[in-house]
């Protein structure tokens, strides 16, 4: 990185959250606060959700993913769009009939309080220690590979994203949302470019050929990960939980002038996510190609790491195995060249295409033999995988300078983007469902409930930092928590079924019914990980828990004791 | 004692109707967005599998 990188970097990063926390200092409105501001419209509110789910992961790992593993990851958003309908025609405008703050007070206007506080409970657990990861996760990348201090990213970064959300609350995240989502957006595009202008001819058939471009399976197999199933109808539910229940998105399109603009933000990611996603993984679909025609494509991408290794006392193993696979990518390079000139003859097609993927393979096994080597001397690189090194790797070593710093702001914009909306949320439901529950008389004073929740968010702020940095010290959390949020959704999501659609069941049975639900789909995930050959994948998880609660809640319901009349 | 919900210094949202008119150019029902929408998705879905057949 040189000096106009910093620039851009700073500039991009500190510049839109010190504009952000500028223009809404003044903030005093409890609704404004929570809300946002009740001019906003639908562009704000469809680009404040789309940011808010887009975290770092996406624009560092997913291309990543696509890299190693073809572009079907897409299929997990199939469900996306009709769930959106489903929020904008059922939920969104039960939420502002009701002018609700969250989600949640929902729940205990139309069961119960503890119905609500189960709701709150659930969410703040686990979007309270998914905040935590969402700074670590890219901080960990970042610090490898450019050499920061890995506390000092995490702090840094949690701070800034503390500052502007504590000023001006939702309007501050709606606001600074926008701009980093121009950055965002900028950003991809120009590396996309950068991308295309170096690569070979025949990019796209040479991806798919070598397995990168399968987008849609239409196996029915439930063990297979990613299927058009499995996206449609588990995408579907992940998308409901997610859109309707969680409070993170629910405060981006609760607010704004009126009901049309809440509708219009979410119908606008319903037309845009599929295609956004596309144009990321195909970005990783493309990236591999580059990477296959490259003299020094690295054996593994997280180069810091290796590097380190080569000049460590086990240099000379790690030397072998990285010659070794020089060896065999320069074979892949000419069978890859052999068969693309050959693609268009059916009858030399067939042989070329076997020992293009002999190739691969052999390729493939000594990167595998490097991952095992390079976690054995150093554990550390487990938290991580090699994939999510790939994009940062192109980025690094191919850019042009300005455009390094520029893509490195949208690693951090998307963080603080992300981050800023999760503290918004933790802050109303502390606020709102948690602390004026147990403070009811203090709902009346709105500039105390303005200061309460500017210190709760603060506080998951800081809960966030200290809670990444000893996950920088945890083997393994990460994957553990990522497993107890997804398992978290699906009888969430059914409480709010029964509310919607089912007028009849009261909270007592919604509320024992989740309890049971929920333990019928973590019950269902740890068979799933103790006889591995019926492990199902874990989108099924959401119907399946959705399903048990409404059923549950109707069981619990029709047992109940009538009042007599 | 039930719960007060909001603070009264807050200024209540005036009512709204569900079937505000979307005010897109070419809709005028909130049904016809959504099977916009829906008829895209499935478009989309197509030509993803298109893609996936060119180039398998």
């Amino acid at each position: 990185m040189n000096v106009l990188d910093w620039l851009v970097l700073i500039g991009a990063v500190v510049g839109i959250a010190a504009y952000g926390a500028w223009r809404t200092r003044h903030t005093d409105s409890l609704n404004t606060y929570l809300k946002g501001n009740s001019t906003t419209k639908w562009g704000t509110i469809g680009l404040s959700v789309m940011a808010t789910q887009a975290s770092t992961i996406t624009y560092l790992s997913l291309p990543g993913q696509a890299t190693e593993n073809g572009i079907a990851f897409i299929q997990n958003y199939f469900g996306l769009p009709l769930a959106l309908i489903v929020v904008c025609a059922v939920f969104l405008p039960i939420y502002r009939k009701l002018g609700v703050y969250t989600a949640y007070e929902y729940l205990g206007q139309r069961f119960d309080r503890k119905t609500r506080l189960l709701g709150a409970g659930l969410f703040v657990l686990q979007r309270g220690l998914q905040a935590g990861i969402t700074i670590y996760a890219p901080a960990i990348i970042l610090s490898t590979v450019l050499g920061w201090r890995l506390d000092l990213t995490i702090i840094c970064t949690g701070l800034l994203a503390i500052v502007y959300t504590v000023t001006g609350g939702s309007a501050a995240v709606n606001l600074t949302q926008k701009w980093q989502m121009g950055v965002i957006f900028g950003g991809m595009l120009t590396a996309f470019v950068v991308l295309l202008t170096k690569l070979p001819p025949d990019s796209l058939p040479i991806a798919g050929a070598l397995g990168k471009l399968q987008a849609v399976d239409y196996n029915p197999d439930l063990k297979v990960r990613y299927t058009v199933w499995s996206g449609i109808l588990g995408g579907f539910f992940l998308s409901l939980s997610y859109f309707g229940t969680d409070q993170s998105q629910v405060q981006r399109y609760i607010g704004g002038a009126r009901l049309r603009e809440g509708r219009l933000g979410l119908m606008f990611n319903a037309l845009l996510k599929i295609p956004m996603q596309f144009f990321i993984v195909i970005l990783g679909a493309l990236l591999f190609v580059f990477y296959q025609f490259q003299p020094h494509t690295p054996v593994l991408y997280n180069q810091t790491q290796w590097h380190r290794q080569i000049d460590g006392p086990q240099g000379a193993a790690f030397r072998a195995i990285e010659e070794k696979h020089a060896a065999l990518h320069t074979v892949k390079r000419e069978k890859i060249r052999a068969w693309a000139a050959v693609r268009q003859d059916p009858s030399l097609e067939g042989a070329a295409r076997a020992e293009m993927l002999a190739a691969q393979k052999a390729a493939d096994s000594v990167r595998a033999e490097a991952r095992v080597a390079l976690q054995a001397a150093d554990p550390t690189t487990k938290k991580t995988k090699d994939s999510d090194y790939v994009f940062i790797n192109f980025i690094l070593t191919q850019l042009p300078h300005g455009a390094i710093g520029l893509l490195l702001a949208v690693m951090f914009a998307s963080a603080l983007s992300s981050k800023a909306g999760e503290l918004n949320a933790l802050a109303t439901t502390s606020t709102i469902d948690l602390w004026r529950t147990f403070r009811p008389l203090a709902a009346h004073d709105e500039a105390r409930n303005v200061r309460v929740a500017k210190w709760f968010t603060a506080l998951w702020g800081f809960f966030a930092i200290a809670f990444a940095l000893f996950v920088s010290f945890a083997e393994n959390l990460i994957e553990a928590l990522n497993i107890v949020a997804s398992i978290f959704y699906p009888a969430l999501l059914g409480v709010f079924v029964v509310a919607f659609f089912l007028k009849h069941v009261k909270g007592t049975a919604v509320f024992w019914a989740a309890v049971a639900s929920q333990t019928v789909v973590i019950v269902i995930f740890f068979l799933g990980k103790a006889y591995p050959a019926h492990e199902i994948g874990y989108l099924w998880l959401n119907p399946i828990g959705c399903f048990a609660c409404v059923l549950f809640a109707m069981i619990l319901q029709a047992l109940q004791p009538r009042p007599s009349s | 004692m039930p719960l007060p919900n909001k603070p009264s210094l807050t200024t209540p949202p005036p009512p709204e109707s569900d079937d505000d008119a979307p005010g897109v150019p070419g809709f005028r029902t909130w049904r016809g967005v959504y099977l916009f929408v829906f008829a895209t998705f499935v478009l989309v879905v197509l030509a993803l599998t298109l893609f996936s057949r060119v180039y398998a």
